[in-house]
């Protein structure tokens, strides 16, 4: 286990309140100290991070890496590069690959693939129901025992609310969260953008925000019911917003978190029906988006996510609403936050918007999946990222790593490039100087 | 005939020498009519036609479509009706121009004319022949023979009163 | 891409929608189309202008009509007409769209006719040549999904310019099935374009989208009180699976409600005239007298669909990227 030493940065953890130029120690895979060196410290390594942010490594909400099943899409080898060139060194992933995380035994050849690969941590989320069928629950405990975090039903909705009413009361029974996209099983079903003006101008079916305020609405009334911890996935609306808002004000157990490209875009951004803005929740009106960053820094949306989703050409470059919808994120995730914390108040001081940005994407999404991340507290595990919040970078094809090469930002340029990711205290990816 | 001073040219003179020339040609001709290319040979045609009491017989072309140039330039911006109000097979037909150049257009003319039916003879009138043939073209009637220089355009005008009047243009084609 | 119908000299380079169309290029459509009117009444029905060109109608969807008109409008300007029936079932993975576009290209087509059934295919095609440079090769959207029928709005505007000659005094009505209707979106915007100051929608609830209002039109769900004094009718087709998707309870219903009768008709001005992109639902949409009567153009909206499709082949064939 090497020892290193972090020189000069700003060292920003919201977790503890952290936000000064110091120095930070690293030795046996855990944070050995801030500021001072601990005693009889050398270091087999010294970084000279000046100029440069050193915060905890991201934790990712959501982050596809298409195994099992859909390696031609993208590899466990391909993703987990790309999650440490994005600074990212805890992600959850959800459990739509094929075969359907729903058996211990997947879980297990997952998360053993991943540790082979010494990159970020993977933290799988269960399937709630065999298959995702919406029908049969599966084995929660079996599934936690192998790794699961959490228990999600990705993008399919629980047609039958019965059965979502048995599955939360289960997983309450062993205080297990359930992860759930709030979206009714009928209306906007075969939707593909955000039903409005624009989308009955481009003659595209649309997914009213009906769809997921009824679904928040039923929600809710099952949490009232059962007391199970639900976390909320993608909130897309303004009124999906106002929903959460009073839920939480409610006292319900309830967290939630927003995809990062929705923070940014609206539906206008299809433009003429650019394949890369098919996202799902679809992007929609300016009031929304308007909506989501008032409700991340009022604290109603915890955590901002990648929703990392590799398409590949065949099933992006098709018409709009044969798509595939999703786009490549982990790459991306710093640079968007840092956008919208520009977009707050930029960069002035200690405490700025930048530390609360950071918030969003270290220690809030590290609380709501219950993971020992997203901290630099004496003690912790030393997965670090050290970025230059300055630098810019264009994003293009060959500058990413994953096989997921489509997004709407494509062309854009970006503030915020990572210059070192650690990893459980070993330097999992570092750019070399230009 | 003289070639002339392309600044001398009187337009009113020349029409009423063509006049003539065409009346003399198409005496005793068998079922004769007029058809102008326009815009010049147009306003000439349909003055004639009146003229020669030929107003039943009239027919107005637009060459656009059968431009040989289309491949370069495209179609251009305005394309004026083309009304032909004869049956054109068997016909003797006046085709009629204001300023006969390399020959093309009479060619794109002729080739349209044939898509309407098979004249019995075309006989080609222009107003001025200024030269330059790039195609084995010739007129039978033809008021004044002239030179233009390069870059420059003769063009045809029709005041309110229907006079017509010639001057020299920059050439923008 | 900044609007992708025209190249850098703001000419025409695709036709794919009437949306942004340039009232100046609108109107060289019309003009150019009139010229085109009469060919059709000569003994050779046929111009030179696309003379050793080739036309590619690619027909993803199935339309006869349609693809022979545009067969008709491509065989009168001399070009070669190939006739390619996709039928794009997800069940049969297929060739890919742009690997199809990219085998046609290198067949050198010069022009693709594209019907499709997904909004927004004939933009991926444009993107695509454009990204390939392949500025030579045009693309004419036959009708993409619910999104938009150019040609259809542009031979309706024709119509309505040789019954009604000034568009800016109008009140036109298009009833039916707007929430699914491509004809009804081009119509709408072509009509904006040429300045006409009142365009009326008419039909239930069920069949009319949001953000109508954004685009300028007066929505009406009571027909009587939305034909009150109109110049133009454009009755849109009804599609059987209109029932099945729980929008309508039956066709018998709905012609009571939104079918075009000759006492519905009276309540339009006396020399209204009555539209319909075709083919008709007899007694579902219209009746038959008013299908039949005097006030109907409906055959003339396919002969000036030649003219004008012949229109929009030519001008786009004459510019060069």
């Amino acid at each position: 286990m090497t020892t290193i030493h972090i020189k000069n940065g700003r060292v920003i953890d919201p977790a503890n309140g952290v936000d000064a130029v110091q120095d930070l120690y690293i030795a046996d895979g855990k944070v050995a100290a801030i500021g001072t060196a601990p005693d009889g410290f050398t270091a087999a390594r010294t970084i000279d991070a000046t100029g440069l942010v050193v915060a905890p490594g991201l934790v990712d909400l959501s982050a596809r890496l298409r195994e099992p099943g859909y390696e031609y899409k993208a590899t466990l080898e391909s993703e987990m590069q790309a999650a440490v060139q994005g600074g990212v060194t805890s992600l959850v992933c959800p459990p739509d690959t094929d075969p359907v995380l729903d058996e211990p035994g997947l879980v297990e050849m997952l998360k053993h693939r991943a540790r082979g690969l010494h990159g970020a941590h993977v933290h799988p989320l269960g399937a709630l129901t065999m298959g995702l069928k919406g029908r049969a629950l599966t084995e929660m405990a079996e599934l936690t025992e192998a790794g699961c975090i959490g228990f999600s039903h990705a993008e399919v909705p629980v047609e039958d609310t019965t059965v979502l009413l048995r599955a939360l009361q289960y997983a309450k029974t062993f205080g297990y969260t359930v992860w759930l996209r709030p979206q009714d099983a009928h209306i906007g079903k075969g939707g593909v953008a955000h039903s409005g003006p624009l989308a009955s101008r481009l003659g595209l079916s649309g997914v009213p925000v009906m769809a997921e305020t009824i679904a928040l609405h039923t929600i809710f009334e099952l949490l009232r019911a059962t007391g199970a911890k639900v976390h909320l996935c993608r909130i897309s609306s303004a009124a999906g917003l106002e929903l959460v808002r009073a839920a939480k004000a409610e006292g319900l157990p309830v967290s939630c978190d927003v995809g990062v490209h929705h923070l940014h875009m609206t539906d206008a951004d299809i433009g003429f029906f650019d394949p890369n803005a098919r996202l799902t929740p679809p992007l929609r009106s300016q009031r929304d988006r308007d909506a989501i960053r008032a409700a991340l820094t009022d604290g109603t949306i915890d955590a901002i996510c990648s929703d990392h989703t590799p398409v590949d050409d065949d099933e992006k470059l098709l018409p709009f609403a044969e798509a595939s919808p999703g786009a490549t994120g982990l790459e991306l995730l710093l640079s968007l936050t840092l956008k919208w914390a520009e977009d707050l108040g930029g960069h002035h001081g200690p405490g700025d918007a930048l530390f609360k940005a950071l918030a969003r994407v270290t220690s809030a999404p590290a609380r709501v999946a219950g993971l020992d991340a997203g901290t630099l507290a004496v003690g912790s595990g030393a997965d670090v990222v050290l970025f230059d919040p300055t630098a810019r970078w264009l994003v293009e094809a060959p500058a990413l790593a994953s096989q997921g090469k489509h997004t709407p930002f494509l062309g854009y340029e970006m503030a915020g490039q990572v210059r070192a990711t650690i990893v459980g205290g070993h330097v999992a990816y570092e750019r070399n100087a230009a | 005939m003289p070639q002339l001073d392309p600044h001398t040219l009187d337009a009113e003179v020349l029409y009423a020498a063509l006049l003539d020339q065409v009346r003399t040609g198409i005496a005793g001709a068998h079922e004769p009519a007029i058809v102008g290319i326009h815009s010049g040979g147009a306003w000439i045609a349909e003055r004639l036609a009146r003229d020669l009491g030929l107003t039943a017989r009239l027919g107005v072309l637009d060459v656009s479509f059968y431009r040989d140039d289309y491949a370069k330039k495209g179609l251009p911006a305005e394309v004026k009706p083309t009304h032909i109000a004869f049956d054109v097979a068997g016909a003797t037909i006046v085709l009629v121009d204001d300023v006969l150049y390399t020959g093309r257009t009479t060619r794109a003319a002729i080739n349209e004319l044939f898509d309407y039916g098979r004249p019995a003879r075309i006989l080609l009138a222009a107003l001025v022949d200024r030269g330059e043939r790039q195609l084995p073209v010739a007129a039978d009637f033809v008021a004044a023979h002239t030179r233009v220089a390069a870059g420059e355009a003769l063009r045809l005008q029709q005041s309110a009163t229907g006079q017509f009047k010639l001057t020299i243009e920059r050439d923008h084609a | 891409m900044l609007n992708p119908q025209l190249n850098k000299h703001g000419e025409l380079q695709h036709l794919l929608t009437t949306e942004g169309l340039p009232k100046a290029i609108v109107n060289q459509i019309l003009d150019t189309a009139a010229s085109f009117v009469s060919v059709s009444d000569r003994e050779v029905k046929k111009v030179p202008l696309m003379r050793g060109k080739s036309v590619f109608n690619l027909f993803f969807e199935n339309s006869t009509r349609t693809r022979t008109t545009f067969e008709i409008a491509s065989k009168r300007l001399s070009a070669d007409v190939i006739n390619l029936n996709i039928q794009a079932s997800s069940a049969s993975k297929g060739e890919s769209l742009l690997d199809t576009i990219d085998n046609l290209s290198a067949m050198h087509a010069d022009m693709f006719v594209v019907r499709h059934a997904s909004s927004g295919a004939p933009y991926l095609i444009a993107k695509h040549l454009h990204d390939t440079k392949q500025n030579h090769v045009h693309v004419v959207n036959a009708g993409d999904g619910r999104h938009a029928h150019p040609t259809q709005g542009l031979l309706d505007m024709y119509t309505i310019r040789h019954y009604k000659k000034d568009f800016t005094n109008l009140r036109v009505a298009i009833v039916g099935d707007i929430l699914h209707s491509r004809v009804a979106r081009s119509d709408i915007h072509a009509l904006t374009t040429l300045g006409v100051p009142e365009i009326r929608a008419i039909g239930p609830h069920t069949l009319l989208p949001g953000g109508l209002e954004q685009l300028g039109v007066r929505t009406f769900t009571n027909m009587d009180e939305g034909l009150k004094d109109v110049d133009v009718i454009i009755m849109l087709r009804l599609q059987n699976e209109r029932m099945s998707g729980a929008l309508l309870p039956s066709a018998q219903e709905y012609f009571k409600s939104y079918g075009l009768t000759q006492e519905r008709l009276a309540l339009a001005v006396p020399d209204a005239i009555v539209m319909h992109p075709g083919p008709m639902n007899r007694g579902v949409e219209i009746e038959s007298a008013v299908a039949d009567g005097p006030q109907a153009v409906i055959l003339s909206q396919v002969t000036f669909g030649i003219a004008v499709r012949m229109a929009v082949m030519s001008i786009l064939a004459g510019n060069q990227g």
